[in-house]
């Protein structure tokens, strides 16, 4: 059979070159139009928050009365003490529900009715867990606190945590398990020593991710914790964040305010961008150790 | 493939000298064995005994219940919920059913390889230290590194990259590295469950050579789809076939025919062993 390269080669001008020339140009299209409202936003931040950003902005006290300058030290510990709290909170239960529902409950009753219970909490809107939190806490304890903040975000980062805890250690091939079965491990052995190591680099992204979004929570923490204008780093007494500091200020008519809305807006911005970049490193660390390319 | 028997003589007369079948002691006594999964039995009926330091394989049309019946012997069958074992597996002696014996420490001593190679996603030294780590072993796991790794013939193709990742081996090298990780916890019986079925002919007979030499202290149990393996390598040779039951048309297992290896290759005396071993069957 005579070939020539001709025939090899892809053809010209057909329905399929057409229509596969019209969805490159659709997608290339659709990447630009995502991009767009990115680099606006980014671009717009950076450019009005570095007029007042820097180390002193970072640490220096929220001015009291009405002028500009200043800082938001207060806020940025808010931010740090009221987000790890949630994290120490939602992490450790959420992965441990994780487990629970991939290791242990699989679709007995319980884990169902579990399952459910979180995907209907995801969908909760954040102001409702932070009015619940207000009802049952600050109502009752006549006090506003960073941990009543905690808590309303904790409540909101749970159903991530545990959802990517399930689904990464769904992922984890039952072989692996068989095989360390096979070697006398127990249960507890094998999640602990095979599922979970495999899993973790996942995990881990998933859960910062959520934590990187609970740090931007302004809604549930506007009137559980407080305002404050010195840094407050105990969970008792009112304090503040700096979503909430960024609400607050760029509502005032007035520029110092508004400098200072945007400079925190780049703070947490960048407070987002350095636990995204965590979380790559991280589980990129944890998957080249395990081998799991 | 073809099952010609004439591919199998070959194989066996070679090793006509090495098939030692002696009244050797005892491991396992299987009597009235059956395996239901939820309402469907998957096998039943089935007497056996596999002798110590031997090799035993199992053969037989796919579906007719061999992994079932292998699964029995470390309880790994407890790990599916609808898996029902009846009858009894005596190890030593002792009912493997027993209320009071823990699978656990069964496992402990009765090892398995899989069909698939199924390393961790960890280094290759920590993959053979697993067993004996969590078997609570803290002395000298270099030396059970290298003794499991250079039982399984990896040793030399492993020893400069321990501290990588197991899953850079090739497929062969992985499924010797799940030997040596079964041996590392020196278990008293392999269960091997088609370990060559994913390995090409060199690889495999790497692993024949394998089992050969380990043979001295091990007892195993083979699985096998390929004839001329279990004419190499084995002892003893089970062939289970499947056949419609009752008014319900299911399918279930049986073992046919249990014999010395030569016996059931040049002499069997079921017809559908014969009819199998020929390719006439399946
Ligand atoms: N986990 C399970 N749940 C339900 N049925 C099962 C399960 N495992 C096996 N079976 C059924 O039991 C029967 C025997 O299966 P088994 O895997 O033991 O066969 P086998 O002889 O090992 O086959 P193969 O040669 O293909 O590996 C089959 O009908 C199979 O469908
Ligand atoms: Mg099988």
């Amino acid at each position: 059979m005579a070939i020539t390269v001709g025939d090899l080669t892809r053809p010209r001008g057909n329905a399929r070159s057409i229509r596969d020339a019209i969805a490159t140009g659709l997608m290339a299209t659709s990447v630009v139009l995502v991009m767009i409202p990115l680099v606006l936003v980014l671009t717009y931040v950076i450019e009005r928050g570095s007029a007042l950003f820097g180390w002193r902005f970072l640490t220096s006290d929220i001015p009291t009365t009405r002028s500009s300058g200043g800082g938001m030290g207060p806020a940025v510990a808010g931010t740090l003490l009221i987000t790890g709290t949630a994290t120490a909170i939602s992490v450790p239960l959420g992965v441990m529900g994780g487990i629970y529902l991939n290791e242990y409950g699989r679709n007995s009753r319980p884990a169902v009715m579990l399952r459910v219970l979180t995907d209907v909490m995801t969908g909760v809107p954040s102001i409702v867990m932070g009015l619940f939190v207000y009802t049952f806490l600050v109502l009752r304890t006549q006090s506003l606190s960073g941990m009543a903040g905690a808590l309303a975000l904790a409540a909101l980062m749970l159903p991530v945590v545990i959802r990517a805890t399930e689904e990464m250690l769904r992922l984890v091939p039952d072989d692996l398990r068989f095989g360390s079965f096979a070697l006398g491990s127990r249960r507890a052995t094998t999640i602990w020593r095979v599922a979970l190591p495999a899993a973790l680099p996942g995990i881990i992204s998933g859960a910062l991710l959520a934590i990187a979004r609970a740090a931007g929570e302004t809604a549930p923490l506007l009137f559980v914790i407080g305002i404050t204008s010195k840094p407050n780093w105990s969970l008792s007494g009112t304090n503040t964040a700096l979503s909430v500091q960024i609400f607050r200020n760029a509502t005032q008519p007035f520029e110092g305010a508004q400098q200072r809305a945007w400079a925190a807006a780049l703070t947490l911005i960048l407070i987002a961008f350095a636990f995204t970049i965590l979380a790559r490193l991280l589980s990129a660390a944890l998957t080249r150790r395990s081998g799991a390319f | 493939m073809s099952m010609a028997d004439d591919d199998i003589r070959p194989a066996l007369a070679e090793r006509v000298d090495d098939i030692a079948v002696t009244d050797d002691v005892e491991v396992f006594e299987v009597t009235g064995l059956a395996v239901r999964y939820d309402e469907v039995t998957a096998i039943s009926e089935v007497d056996l005994t596999i002798c110590e330091r031997e090799i035993t394989a199992f053969i037989g049309p796919s579906g007719c219940g061999k992994s079932t019946v292998l699964r029995c012997f470390n309880r790994m069958n407890d790990l599916i919920d609808s898996a029902h074992v009846e009858g009894s597996v005596l190890y030593h002696g002792v009912d493997l059913y027993d209320p009071r014996v823990d699978p656990v420490v069964v496992r402990r001593r009765i090892g398995m390889v899989f069909q698939k190679p199924n390393p961790f996603p960890k280094s290759i030294y920590d993959n053979i230290a697993y067993g004996p780590r969590i078997a609570g072993i803290k002395a000298d796991l270099d030396g059970i590194v290298e003794q499991s790794l250079t039982r399984a013939g990896l040793w030399d193709e492993a020893k400069d990259r321990l501290r990588t990742s197991a899953l850079g081996l090739s497929g062969g090298q992985q499924q010797r590295l799940c030997i040596a990780r079964a041996i590392a916890v020196s278990p008293d019986v392999l269960l091997m469950d088609e370990p060559c079925s994913s390995l090409d002919p060199i690889a495999t007979g790497r692993i024949e050579e394998l089992m050969r030499e380990i043979k001295n202290d091990y007892t195993i149990i083979i699985v096998t789809h390929n004839m001329q393996q279990a004419a190499r390598v084995s002892d003893r040779t089970a062939f289970f076939t499947a056949e419609v039951h009752g008014p319900t048309g299911q399918r279930r297992g049986r073992l046919v025919e249990f014999d010395n290896t030569g016996t059931i290759f040049s002499n069997p005396a079921d017809e559908r062993t014969e009819a199998y071993i020929t390719g006439r069957f399946g």
